[in-house]
């Protein structure tokens, strides 16, 4: 059984208990435990169920890594699935369950799929579930996606919060083990500003536990000295519980910050994203343990051997009572030295190497261990928990030589460096032979911008296995990441370390070597997801012959710890199974993040009201405070109509048509788009990009404008008004503002550059406000002494005005066909405008309108819409709109494309107005169906609905079309199926429904 | 995430603060061009698996154009360089010669 | 082909699982063929099986240079809809969704389609409006779609949030019988029908140059020697330029990075799939139990497979508002394909300049969904001449001004 020792624990605090709570059940802590090492410390090994056979699950490492504990963790918002226990540290209080499970834990029922694991192999789901057809998806998948998943979907709102934080360092170094501190040391020698991050709360990493003397000190001493050191740098910053999260184009990285995972009463924010520019990165990431592949080795009590020493030294935990140690290679014999000092049992230690380990193995003799050499171990006997191990000659087939008792089994099959960092942008590995590791092909490193590398690696990460190397290469790394950077060295020598000399590992890769069918099928690659050595072999013999094809297949790598522990074994069970030497198979493609990260770290404080930034026009106060019903325009809120209380949007709507065109209406127009356009050239640039001749618009005179893009299609609309001889005013829509100026820009910048024009998007600095309907001048004389009566401002004619204090700008153009000005004032004096026109305008009934209202009057009207009458495949032809077209002008943007057959072609639709014969108001997007159908057997249509409304001015729907031969049908009836079957009808009739001689603007 | 440094107003900025523009130095054709020329000058991209040249606008900073010389393989920018030019300046050819020997600036079409 | 079924499974369970044969045959290359295609992804897969299955053409080789199914097919994030607004792009969608209906039992591979539905939220008025044309437009095609209320849309998706303070949402275009599949299956399913047919997937062949003489294609040289052929499909998504300009022709087209990302798997919480277009992300939980979201391609030209991480910043914060509940969920893994996206953004499936070659190209980020109606109508162009499904997409529109848009508007509203 698992136990907390009497003595040890270098990371604990013992002055300090802790309580939490598993599964109901409340343990004691103390502080400085994992979760992990708490519930070991409490026998509670058994964890997790895993997730198609549902087979028991146990802690099987000490660190990111592990694929097995995974609990619940938290409750109602503060609830969290998919935890580890081994990254999460416990805090009094802390609450968990455990997942995939039911009815319990120690009961699951879905652990009859592993009594059927034989009918499940890798991909059985591909070659079956298909008949009856429909039982995929009403039986079969539901009961997959059942089963499927592993911890409970959260239910509350989340309530912390997350923040970004951004950061630029010459070089980063990821990880905090004496490579991670000695490569940042020697950077911050030189003067590069370096940050040093660390994923778990602790500075050294292995060492510490491992042993060994560096400079004449143990290694522990060694890193209490460097981090106090590296503290004082002013140029060096340090962080704990962050890790590097993903390394990306030109050096950028992400650092994942859990600040307060580990105290969830704090305020402040959860978890900190820091998104860094660092100039050269170093990952001295470590390396992960490989498990070994023999049967059984998934029972709760099977562990890596570093992770069982881990937990002894660090946590003072004792993870068995009597504990097997099997390797391939000189470092498990670490754990057994270990465990055997703090008095704790080792029956043996099963080394698969015919002539045995190297100096550590002569320790472990000496201290009365007993070594098999040439030895594996056939399979392990327990089910919930190991009981026994059979060996055997590793050389052989599995038969047993003797069965021995025992409660724990600590295995290594070697060190796989962490390459995930140098890998993500493109870094490339190779294969050691002598060390059985894929390690940084150092010469391809992942190039940034100047084309050079930008990664470098340092320690277990770049495949030092031993600590003098380490040093040495770390020493190396730092002093090379701040010479890239542009600092200059210091000459100082490299630590030296001493460590005892270990014999070479031999590559294990099946244990026994021969082991037949049945050993294989309980052999795991995957713990999580339940791939076996057998699943592997099986994905080779179908022809699955590629990495990825056997991954994909089989499902290997594809669990919670992405293949830490299990992707290289896999690949060299694939390579033998194919013939071929493991770097011809490769690897499969890292990818960020290292280990998942909370997709609330990374949304950040975008959330809710600060989703997006809101534009808001001056007035936007007052829209909210009288009660507007707001319309989405891009980045901008814009009323869509005012509902007094109890009033429906639709009665809203129509009662804003109705006092504009009795009276009076007051719009805010000051979304659109305003755009000066300046120059001597700024007539000849304006004719470029208006099919119409904007050159001859006289100042004081305003012209409607279509500006059409390069592939003819009709893109934007407005009034341009002639400021002056060489000045311009462009209006656009809402929705055009920032584009055509971009657009304005594009061209100015990269086609006509000699031209001399300029512009500037001056939609921002002033507010705009339509004032509409027949009382629209009686209001506006009311407010100023300057005359604007019909003779002295025309329509279409534009001129300043003085409103009190107020300067503005008052364009008289008609949107609605009413008598209408729209006045353009400096945005800081919008509110007060527009309060003063409602207050004048109160004898008069002035009724402030919506967009809704806006797009009524101008359809009663007959004028189009960008966004509606257009899609981006419409022209200005098909409108009606060849007035606007100049005849005269040589060239401009969209002429030549609108030349090209299909838009020339005389059977494009055109536009129409539509009227249904009995009243109704056709639906949105409605189409005119016609005879037969197409060789694809759809309906044949004819036209379709653009616009449509019911119209208070008319008491009837009205609609406007495009109609193939539209305007020489008029008076025709087309049929409007609706979606659900039923069909309208409606008569061709000119597009314009009211006034149709435009006699009230003109007032 | 690209850095570019905009040769405008000299800000070395991610990719962020612009907006990518395309293909850069293709011809415009107008009226009176032929269905093929006006057709490749809209449609036909090189696309190219190695060095490119693009146009981007600082639309989050100077609002200018300029454009960038940039592998699509592996994201190196040999350099930014003013947009109101037809072709690469010479000092950009160079330093994508010295270092991807056998390339050379194709013909205008 | 030894037939697939639960009998087999448990046959061979008796027998260790050491009787299952190659899914698909490994051969060299032949000297020639009637057809080659080049990629062997979804589409080209697609491509090959429908020369056999309906034209009877066998004597075809689909060369890939990398592992069948390695580009897009493999990455995307499995959403099979056709809701699209023009005639054209709804008959070849409707027909691969229609194909996707029975494919596991057509080619006896289970791919898992699971037609549990797909909505597109509107969140701004015009978006509504542009739904509902789309409805519209659907029925008469003969496609089953409804503009739905919002009520119906919590009823649907209870883990939405439909009052975001910024774009609350209005309604959605929903259709009932689009849904996912497996996307690695739908490769490998018909890579083994192909195989089974007799026709040759050779991997690891690149090809390096196309062959041509009096304007006709004669063959292809590969790294695995020289074939010739009579007829050569083009079949490569982001690498399509490249092999063009082998052939002598450019095409329209760009290829940018578009990226993917999963969360760790949890129990079921979604059944259907939800697209957000306003706020730029998607999302749907996969039979695993991750959830699977996507957004919008990046910004400009990328064969790195990779792109950069404001994109997915700004989709998980899209999905984040949309699905609160999502915002405690880690994220496992992130990737990136290189998609080609053509001038009108639709595909283009077309004979080209060269007698003999034709393309298929352009599915930009819907490719997954078109696989099968993409194969059955390219290969019925090969063979053929022509085809109704194919008629449309020519190269040739884009000198004709005649372009296949589904963006529906140029982006405005006032």
């Amino acid at each position: 059984m698992s136990t907390r020792l009497a003595n040890g624990g270098r990371l604990l605090n013992k002055s300090q208990p802790l309580e939490f709570t598993f599964n109901g059940k409340r343990f004691k802590g103390v502080e400085g435990d994992t979760l992990a090492s708490a519930l070991l410390a409490n026998d509670q090994m058994l964890v997790g169920r895993s997730f198609k056979y549902h087979r028991p699950r146990g802690i099987v490492s000490s660190g990111a890594e592990e694929p097995n504990a995974l609990v619940g963790l938290g409750e109602d918002a503060g609830f969290e699935p998919n935890q580890r226990v081994t990254t999460t540290e416990l805090f009094d209080g802390l609450i968990c369950a455990s997942q995939n499970h039911w009815p319990s834990l120690e009961f699951d029922i879905g652990a009859i799929n592993a009594k059927l694991s034989r009918f499940l192999p890798a991909g059985f789901y591909y070659k079956t579930f298909m008949f009856p057809r429909p039982f995929w998806k009403h039986v079969y998948e539901p009961i997959i996606r059942q089963s499927a998943g592993l911890g409970r979907a959260p239910r509350d709102r989340d309530q912390d919060s997350y923040e970004h934080f951004y950061a630029f360092f010459d070089v980063v170094v990821i990880g905090g083990g004496v490579a991670g501190l000695q490569a940042a040391k020697a950077a911050g020698d030189a003067g590069a500003k370096v940050l040093l991050m660390e994923q778990t709360p602790h500075w050294g990493g292995r060492a510490p536990v491992d042993g060994g003397t560096v400079d004449g000190q143990p290694v522990d001493k060694f890193v209490d000295g460097i981090v106090a050191i590296l503290e004082t740098m002013e140029n060096v910053t340090l962080r704990r519980r962050m890790m590097g999260a993903g390394v990306y184009d030109h050096g950028y990285l992400l650092g994942y910050e859990r600040v307060n995972d580990h105290r969830p009463d704090s305020t402040g924010p959860r978890h900190r994203l820091w998104r860094i520019r660092a100039g050269q990165i170093v990952t001295a990431t470590g390396a992960i343990e490989r498990p070994i592949c023999f049967s059984g080795n998934d029972v709760p009590g099977v562990m890596l051997a570093s992770a069982v020493r881990d937990y002894a030294v660090d946590y003072g935990v004792s993870i068995g009572d009597r504990t097997v140690v099997v390797t391939n290679n000189d470092d498990a014999y670490r754990t057994a030295i270990t465990l055997k000092k703090l008095g704790l049992e080792i029956p043996a230690i099963v080394d698969t190497r015919a002539g045995g380990g190297g100096a550590l193995a002569g320790e472990a003799i000496e201290l009365g261990i007993r070594v098999e050499n040439g030895k594996g171990i056939a399979r392990v006997k327990g089910a919930k928990r190991v009981e026994a191990v059979e060996i055997c000659v590793q050389a052989g087939e599995g038969a047993a030589l003797e069965t021995i008792k025992c409660d724990a089994v600590a295995m290594s099959g070697g060190w796989s460096p962490i390459v995930h960092l140098w890998s993500h942008c493109g870094g490339k590995l190779l294969w050691d032979d002598e060390k059985a590791m894929f390690r940084p092909d150092v010469d391809n490193a992942p190039t940034g911008a100047d084309g050079e590398g930008f990664v470098r690696c340092a320690g277990a990460a770049e495949g030092h296995l031993d600590l003098a190397d380490v040093l040495k290469g770390a020493d190396s790394a730092g002093k090379a990441a701040a010479q890239a950077t542009g600092h200059k060295p210091k000459r100082s020598k490299a630590p030296v370390a001493d460590n005892p000399k270990e014999a070479g590992i031999e590559p294990v890769w099946l244990m026994p070597q021969g082991a037949g069918v049945k050993l294989r099928m309980k052999a795991w690659l995957d713990y999580q997801n339940d791939v076996k050595v057998s699943d592997v072999q099986l994905a080779a013999r179908e022809g699955f012959e590629s990495v990825e094809h056997a991954k994909r297949y089989t499902t290997l790598g594809m669990a919670t710890d992405q293949g830490k522990l299990s992707n290289i074994n896999g690949l060299a069970i694939l390579s033998d199974a194919l013939g071929q030497p493991i770097p011809q198979t490769g690897t499969t493609t890292f990818r960020p993040p290292y280990t998942p990260i909370s997709l609330a770290s990374i949304a950040g404080e975008a959330r809710n009201e600060t989703f997006q930034p809101l534009r808001k026009t001056p007035m936007h106060a007052w829209h909210a405070e009288n009660g507007a019903y707001w319309e989405p325009v891009g980045a901008w809120r814009r009323p869509y109509c005012f509902p007094k209380p109890g009033e429906s949007i639709e009665d809203a709507v129509q009662r804003e048509v109705k006092a504009t065109r009795d009276s009076l209406g007051l719009l805010d127009a000051s979304t659109l788009g305003k755009i000066i356009v300046k120059g001597p050239d700024a007539g000849r640039f304006l004719d470029m990009l208006y099919t119409n001749m904007m050159s001859t618009l006289k100042p004081g005179r305003c012209r409607y404008g279509l500006m059409c893009n390069e592939n003819g299609f009709l893109m934007d609309d407005g009034v341009v008004a002639r400021l002056d001889e060489e000045t311009f005013l462009c209006h656009t829509t809402s929705g055009g503002a920032d584009s055509v100026h971009a657009h304005m820009e594009e061209w100015l910048q990269t086609e006509w550059w000699d031209w001399n024009v300029y512009t500037a998007n001056v939609t921002e600095q002033f507010a705009q406000v339509a004032v509409v309907g027949p009382k629209a001048r009686k209001v506006l004389e009311k407010l100023t002494d300057d005359d604007i009566s019909a003779e002295a401002l025309t329509f279409m004619g534009w001129t300043d005005v003085t409103f009190g204090t107020i300067r503005a700008r008052v364009f008289r153009i008609s949107f609605s066909g009413e008598l209408s000005y729209e006045i353009a004032v400096r945005a800081s004096e919008g509110r007060a405008f527009w309060d003063a026109v409602l207050n004048a305008g109160a004898e008069f009934g002035v009724t402030t309108y919506g967009t809704e209202a806006l797009h009524i009057m101008r359809a009663e009207k007959g004028f189009i819409m960008i966004g509606d009458e257009t899609d981006g495949t419409v022209i200005p032809q098909d409108l009606g709109l060849d007035w606007a077209i100049s005849k005269k002008k040589d060239d401009f943007l969209g002429k030549r494309a609108q030349e090209r057959r299909h838009m020339s072609d005389p059977t494009r639709w055109k536009l129409v107005g539509l009227e249904t014969l009995d009243g109704a108001t056709l639906p949105d997007g409605a189409y005119a169906t016609a005879e037969g159908s197409n060789a694809n057997g759809q309906r044949n249509v004819q036209g379709r609905v653009t616009s449509t409304y019911h119209s208070p001015t008319l008491g009837r729907g009205i609609a406007m079309g495009l109609v193939l031969n539209g305007p020489d049908r008029m008076g025709e009836i087309l049929e409007f199926p609706k979606v659900e079957g039923a069909v309208m009808r409606a008569k061709i009739v000119e597009p314009v429904f009211y006034d149709k001689d435009g006699e009230k603007q003109n007032v | 995430m690209l850095i570019l440094t905009c040769p405008c107003c000299g800000v070395t900025a991610e990719e962020t603060e612009f907006h990518g523009g395309g293909e850069a130095h293709i011809k415009r054709y107008g009226p009176g061009s032929s269905d093929d020329d006006f057709h490749g000058y809209l449609f036909e991209k090189v696309n190219p698996k190695g060095v490119h040249f693009e146009r981007w606008r600082h639309a989050n900073g100077c609002g200018k154009w300029f454009h960038a010389a940039r592998c699509t393989v592996t994201l190196e920018v040999f350099g930014t360089y003013s947009a109101q030019t037809t072709e690469p300046p010479q000092d950009i050819k160079d330093k994508i010669s010295a270092k991807r020997p056998g390339w050379s600036w194709r013909e205008f079409a | 082909m030894k037939r697939y079924s639960a009998f087999a499974v448990a046959r061979e369970a008796l027998r260790n699982h050491m009787g299952w044969e190659r899914a698909w045959a490994s051969p060299e290359p032949k000297k020639k063929y009637d057809v080659i295609i080049v990629g062997a992804g979804g589409h080209g897969l697609a491509t090959a099986y429908y020369l056999g299955k309906n034209f009877g053409i066998t004597n075809v080789a689909v060369l890939e240079k990398g592992w069948l199914g390695g580009g897009n097919t493999g990455r995307n994030t499995t959403i099979i809809r056709s809701n699209y607004l023009q005639d054209a792009s709804a008959a070849i969608y409707e027909k691969s969704r229609s194909l996707y209906e029975t494919m596991s039992q057509d080619v006896n591979y289970n791919i898992m389609y699971s037609p549990r539905g797909v909505m597109m939220l509107a969140q701004t008025q015009h978006e509504v409006r542009g739904y509902e044309r789309t409805a519209h437009a659907n029925a008469l095609q003969g496609v089953t779609t409804e503009f739905i209320s919002p009520a119906r849309v919590k009823e649907l998706v209870p883990i939405i949030n439909l009052d975001g303070p910024r774009y609350p949402v209005l309604g959605a275009l929903w259709q009932a019988r689009a849904g996912t599949a497996r996307h690695d299956a739908v490769a490998w399913g018909y890579a083994r029908a192909c195989s089974a047919m007799g026709m040759d997937i050779i991997q690891k062949c690149e090809v390096t140059g196309i062959s041509r003489e009096g304007g006709r294609v004669t063959g292809v040289s590969t790294n695995r020697g020289d074939i010739a052929c009579d007829k050569l499909g083009i079949v490569v998504a982001g690498h399509s330029g490249h092999l063009a300009d082998m052939a002598g022709f450019r095409l329209p087209i760009e290829s940018v990075a578009l990226q993917a990302l999963v969360s760790e798997p949890i129990k079921p919480c979604m059944d259907v799939v939800v697209m957000a277009n306003t706020v730029h992300g998607y999302m749907s939980q996969s039979d695993k139990g991750e959830m699977v979201i996507g957004g919008g391609a990046d910004g400009y030209n990328n064969f790195t497979q990779r792109g950069s991480f404001h994109h997915i910043e700004e989709t998980v914060r899209a999905l984040v508002e949309t699905f609160p509940m999502i915002s405690r969920l880690k994220m496992l893994r992130q990737w990136g394909g290189i998609v080609d996206m053509t001038g009108d953004r639709s595909p283009i499936l077309s004979k080209t300049p060269v007698e003999g070659v034709f393309i298929n190209c352009g599915w930009g980020t819907g490719g997954f969904k078109a696989i099968p109606g993409s194969g059955w109508g390219f290969a019925e162009l090969i063979a053929k001449g022509h085809s109704p499904l194919t008629a449309e997409f020519g190269l040739e529109r884009f000198r004709e001004g005649r372009f296949i848009d589904e963006s529906v508007a140029a982006g405005v509203a006032h």
